[in-house]
């Protein structure tokens, strides 16, 4: 069945508000980089609005330009000022709480529609494409909070383009990363990069004792993690390597409980790594913290802590259950 | 073993402080290459799995201008106003707070919550009201440990809620990895399973939150010392 809403549709308006971003770039004469800047953001608007048509090696090429663009310190920020602080706390105290409304609805909207417009079918067609039921009801919340957001602050339409592009040049060239990463991932498991490790760590390992079973899963977990950048990517591998051969195989664990705190062992990779971008770099921008990896520094203590509880409590309950 | 080249690449490039994309890039090349693949084989893959994963990119770029809008119009300036307002409010339970939220929110299926969409906009300038209304004007190194652990927030919540829930990507992941092999594994067993790790990183998000909080103290201490005031 076909459907109406389909997560395309705002992979189009993405590239639209990227293409936007590069237009502004290229009329500012001011901007410290401009063509190399403009040609970046252009490209990436390209991928999201043609991705799907264009022959993936085309692709790959526009990726490399966009990394050697960024490698050549050609995509800085533009020189636009933040809004001084007394203007926003002026608008605060006019607009109280009305202010919030609308961050909230992006929420609201996504679980609504999660819930409620997944069912709906008109004719033959759903509503939305049942499969990317969060990533469209999310797309629809940030459309609703604009609409709601420019109504209540009386704002012209502008000024989310003009605030939203100064934004996001300030994550610049890294809001590519995660995909890059996620590519990198890919080609990882095509090449067979995981059964080598896997059965390195098997055979460097006196595994015949059932805690160091566990223990070298649970930081076979992280480590690979770490690497790959995310644990569902080394589940496969460090389970097919490690998990499945000793601690089921040789020492008859429980494959439930295996695998539920091997899963969260991997997610304390994922606290550690520079290579999780999405959840440890692009915030350190989003929030405009000097230091990149002030976000993985802040986690190193939490990942130490349950990570090694996660190796006793496997040890302690998947033999016995 | 040469298959590992690309592994040895990002440490290389990492220690270096070269440009993340290009060592990125270059670890991914080296691989391909490694493994026998052409140069165009592997900038094909490169392309597939990037338009693959434009889902990663579609939040962030579909919130900052709601959010820009927002923050123009005092957003950050409102959630401070009225965390200041709550006497036993610190950083470290506005952030603690988040977390708990967040777990608890997303073990039920709610995903609420995001970087973009919560933590800049409302979590981080709350904690940050919070401490200021406490201790008065803050050093950009405390400013920046608030931020760093309000992001942490977001994870921790985010990571160590979600398996609880049994119809999320993960848990359906490993159901599927088992069915392969032809091993019966209850969904409902490993949502369980989840919970135990749940609270420690509960607790653990506790004494990091304790000890922020203590930070914050130590510093307005040491600077009202240091200007002659009343302690």
């Amino acid at each position: 069945m076909k459907s109406l809403l389909t997560v395309g549709c705002f992979y189009g308006l993405v590239g639209a508000i990227l293409a936007l971003i590069a237009g502004r770039i290229a009329l500012d004469a001011a901007h410290p980089k401009r063509w190399g800047s403009a040609l970046f953001w252009g490209l990436l608007a390209v991928v999201f609005i043609f991705g799907q048509m264009l022959p993936s090696v085309v692709t790959g090429y526009l990726v490399l330009a966009m990394v050697l663009l960024a490698a050549a310190r050609q995509v800085v920020p533009s020189n636009q000022a933040a809004p001084p602080r007394a203007e926003r706390a002026a608008q605060a105290a006019r607009l109280q709480n009305a202010v919030f409304w609308p961050t909230l609805l992006i929420p609201a909207t996504a679980v609504a529609g999660t819930l409620l417009l997944g069912r709906i079918q008109m004719g033959g067609y759903h509503l939305i494409e049942p499969k990317q039921l969060t990533l469209v009801s999310l797309g629809l919340g940030t459309l609703l909070a604009l609409a709601v957001g420019l109504r209540t602050t009386g704002a012209s339409a502008r000024v989310p383009v003009q605030e939203g592009s100064r934004l996001l040049q300030t994550v610049g060239w890294s809001l590519i990363l995660p995909q890059l990463l996620a590519a990198l991932g890919g080609i990882f498991a095509q090449a067979g990069v995981g059964p080598v490790v896997a059965d390195l760590v098997a055979r460097a390992l006196p595994t015949q004792f059932p805690l160091v079973a566990v223990a070298s899963y649970c930081l076979g977990m992280a480590v690979f993690t770490m690497i790959m950048g995310n644990a569902f990517a080394a589940f496969p591998v460090i389970t097919l390597g490690i998990g499945l051969p000793l601690i089921i195989q040789q020492h008859h664990g429980n494959p439930a409980i295996m695998a539920a705190i091997g899963m969260l062992s991997g997610y304390c990779g994922t606290l550690l790594t520079p290579m999780a971008a999405n959840f440890n770099l692009v915030p350190a921008l989003l929030l405009e913290l000097p230091d990149r990896h002030a976000v993985i520094k802040a986690q190193v203590p939490l990942a130490a802590v349950i990570l090694l509880a996660n190796v006793l409590l496997m040890y302690f309950c998947v033999y016995r259950f | 073993m040469i298959k590992l080249i690309g592994i040895l690449v990002v440490a290389a490039g990492f220690a270096l402080r070269a440009n993340t994309l290009l060592v990125v890039m270059a670890a991914g090349i080296a691989t391909g290459l490694a493994a026998g693949m052409p140069f165009n084989d592997i900038l094909a893959l490169f392309g597939k799995y990037f338009v693959e994963n434009r889902y990663m990119t579609l939040p962030v770029v579909l919130m900052v201008p709601v959010i820009g809008l927002l923050e123009r119009y005092g957003l950050q300036e409102r959630a401070e106003t009225l965390i200041r307002r709550a006497q036993a409010a610190t950083a470290g339970r506005v952030v603690l707070l988040y977390t708990a939220v967040r777990q608890v929110s997303i073990s039920l299926g709610v995903n609420l919550g995001g970087h973009a969409g919560m933590v800049r906009p409302l979590i981080a300038p709350m904690a940050e009201g919070a401490a200021r209304a406490r201790q008065g004007e803050l050093s950009a190194r405390t400013v920046q440990d608030i931020r760093a652990h309000a992001a942490a927030a977001e994870n921790i919540g985010n990571f160590f809620g979600e398996d609880i829930f049994i119809a999320v990507g993960a848990i359906l992941l490993m159901k599927g990895f088992f069915e392969v092999l032809k091993i019966e594994v209850s969904t409902w067993a490993m949502a369980l399973w989840g919970i135990p790790t749940a609270l420690v990183a509960f607790a653990a998000m506790v004494w990091r939150t304790r000890a922020l909080d203590r930070r914050i103290a130590r510093e307005a201490a040491e600077s009202a010392r240091a200007k002659g005031g009343q302690p």
